[in-house]
């Protein structure tokens, strides 16, 4: 155990280092992965994992996969998934995957041993904390997927690093009690049948500890990393969102998935899908 | 092997295989999947005479079959281009066109002389058919007159090869392809995109800021292919032709239609190898059918 945390710190130092030259191998691939496994996490909720035949680039929380859903025929354009999580050693990526539309639907319905045609590493990555960074984790809904790879790698001691996921109810959160030992967990439900009543902006650790924290990274529906954001902005704390803008090609060439930002239309699926609030021109 | 070059006007094209202006950026952003040298050329995204910043978010919707899209040619203008884009992809061995636009004829001419001090830019495509933009665009690809106006115009200043980009939004598509040539135009592009609209039902609004919308894809390629026949018909310059091409077949139609090249735009999108396959699929066709030269299939449908 200690020996994979001091892996992951070496990585995490030299991802720093690299990222920092931005010499990062961020070439991008269209290949067909494997599916080695698709679990329901809940009603709407599915865990898939997909095995490389060569070996992974470097992949970062908040990039993403552009996924080419080929069972459903009348679907045309590929569909975008944050990485949940990545497996160097069996060249594995997780994706947690929610039920919107057909797109999604279909996803969720192909079975182990399926191939399935992925363009990654996609979107430029969170910023990663530096070593004595406290830490503030949002997600809401599939959101969690980006919340919990950075969890897993950003390098930081358990102590440093504290995570509120949201959902409606209990039953529409997925079970993340592996990452325990990552981070400190908080959950806040609409209905309150898990943790904390309302929104993740009603949390206690939200409401009364927020300047506690150097670094707050949000992902989930816009609302909620709106409400966010505008609590982060008012006191001048660094924040990054991620952002799902509808996309048809997912690297760069399109210009479907433009944010509006201070810095004129950006391409969310190139300049983002990570963006500091401060470069955004939401109304908060 | 049989030979895949053609020829369009003075440019020797490797293969018949382009990529649609729009769909690929300056060519650069589509390097990791595709081998730039490979291709017959790049057609690159629209460009302006000043920045243009293109319409609001949202700005895509997917169809059956294919995908509205109201981008707005959003691009950072022609000074960009020459300044920065240019030196980087001048020594790549593939053909690159510039996709010239404008509001009015003198922001087409003024585009075109920049482009024509560039040594390595053998050709312009002149886009009067995006339906995506207020003033100018489509509105000059939508009227003989106004067509006539302005290849008029752009050719006096320039003496390389002039392609011409057509709208699909007009009742005869062949009148202005013959006002194109009758101005000096040594070739024509088309379809552009068809003006298309969605709605969301259960908003009750339109999905597109816009909206209306370019459509694209395969959805629209029954009706790029007719276009192509017609204008094969009507002119003796070469067309470029285009629209919902997602494989070697579909681009075996548009030539035998009557294309002498063909871009491919939305395909990408759904698959960045699509120029691999259907310049390696062109290339088998011709092997399986005995022929020689890809040029012997030009116009070839057999009625
Ligand atoms: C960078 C990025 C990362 C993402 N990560 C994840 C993830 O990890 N897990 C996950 O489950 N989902 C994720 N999504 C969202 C996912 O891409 C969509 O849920 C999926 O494309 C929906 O496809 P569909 O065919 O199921 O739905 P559709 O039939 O396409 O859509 C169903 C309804 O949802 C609306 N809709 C679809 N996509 C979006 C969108 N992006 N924003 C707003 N409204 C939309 C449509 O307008 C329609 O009303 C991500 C999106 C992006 C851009
Ligand atoms: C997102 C997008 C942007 C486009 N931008 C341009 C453009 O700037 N200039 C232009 O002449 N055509 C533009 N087009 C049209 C394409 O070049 C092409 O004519 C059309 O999409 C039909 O081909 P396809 O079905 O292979 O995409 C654009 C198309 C799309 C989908
Ligand atoms: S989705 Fe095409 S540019 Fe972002």
């Amino acid at each position: 155990m200690q020996q994979v945390a001091a892996f992951i710190l070496l990585r995490n130092i030299l991802h720093r280092i690299i990222f920092a030259l931005k010499s990062v191998n961020m070439r991008k691939t269209v290949s067909d992965l494997l599916l080695i496994d698709n679990k329901q996490l809940n009603k709407d909720n599915f865990l898939l994992k997909l095995q490389s035949k060569t070996p992974l680039s470097d992949i970062f929380p908040g990039q993403f996969v552009n996924v080419e859903i080929k069972k459903a025929t009348e679907i045309f354009l590929r569909r975008p998934f944050s990485i949940m999580d990545v497996d160097y050693e069996n060249r594995t990526i997780s994706l947690l995957v929610k039920i919107l539309g057909r797109g999604s639907k279909v996803f969720t319905e192909y079975i182990p041993g399926e191939l399935v045609s992925v363009i990654f590493p996609l979107g430029k990555p969170f910023t990663l904390p530096l070593p004595n960074d406290r830490i503030l984790l949002i997600g809401g809904g599939s959101g969690v997927a980006p919340m919990l790879f950075l969890a897993k790698i950003c390098g930081l001691k358990p102590e440093q690093v504290h995570m509120i996921l949201g959902a409606r109810s209990a039953t529409d959160h997925v079970d993340i009690s592996e990452y325990e030992g990552l981070a400190n967990l908080y959950y806040a439900t609409e209905d309150g049948s898990k943790g904390e009543k309302g929104f993740v902006t009603h949390h206690p650790l939200f409401t009364h500890q927020l300047e506690s924290f150097d670094k707050i990274y949000t992902c989930g529906p816009d609302p909620m990393m709106k409400a966010v954001a505008k609590e982060a902005y008012k006191r001048k704390l660094f924040c990054e969102v991620s952002l799902e803008n509808t996309m048809a090609c997912g690297f760069g060439v399109c210009l479907c998935c433009v944010e509006d930002t201070k810095h004129g239309n950006l391409c969310v699926c190139t300049e983002g899908p990570v963006f500091n609030i401060n470069d955004l021109k939401w109304q908060i | 092997m049989a030979d895949l070059s053609i020829k369009i006007h003075d440019i020797l094209f490797k293969n018949p295989v382009l990529t649609a202006s729009g769909t690929c950026g300056f060519g650069k952003e589509i390097q990791d999947f595709v081998n730039l040298e490979s291709l017959g050329g790049v057609v690159m995204k629209g460009t302006t005479l000043n920045p243009r910043e293109g319409n609001s978010y949202p700005r895509m919707a997917e169809t059956p079959s294919g995908m509205l899209n109201a981008v707005g040619l959003q691009n950072k203008g022609v000074d960009n281009f020459v300044r920065n884009i240019y030196p980087g992809i001048k020594d790549i061995d593939t053909h690159f066109i510039v996709n010239v636009n404008g509001s009015t004829i003198e922001e087409y001419i003024a585009v075109t002389e920049r482009i024509n001090e560039l040594e390595k830019i053998p050709a312009i495509e002149l886009n009067i058919s995006c339906p995506n933009v207020k003033e100018g665009g489509m509105a000059f690809g939508v009227s003989c007159p106004a067509a006539e106006a302005v290849v008029k115009a752009v050719r006096k200043v320039y003496n390389k090869t002039l392609i011409v980009k057509l709208s699909p939004n007009i009742t005869s598509i062949t009148e202005i392809a013959k006002v194109c040539e009758a101005q000096g135009a040594d070739s024509v592009s088309l379809i552009n995109t068809l003006l298309g609209m969605a709605v969301d039902a259960e908003k009750r609004k339109p999905v597109l800021s816009t909206v209306t919308g370019g459509l694209s894809g395969p959805a629209v390629k029954p009706i790029a292919l007719r276009m192509v026949w017609q204008v094969h018909n009507a002119v003796k310059i070469p067309i470029i032709g285009m629209g919902g091409i997602m494989n070697a077949t579909d681009a075996i139609e548009f030539i035998l239609a009557g294309a002498s090249a063909v871009q491919i735009g939305t395909g990408i999108f759904k698959d960045p190898d699509i120029f691999e396959k259907t310049i390696s699929g062109i290339e088998s066709y011709l092997d399986r059918h005995k022929l020689h030269s890809i040029s012997e299939l030009i116009g070839k449908l057999q009625m």
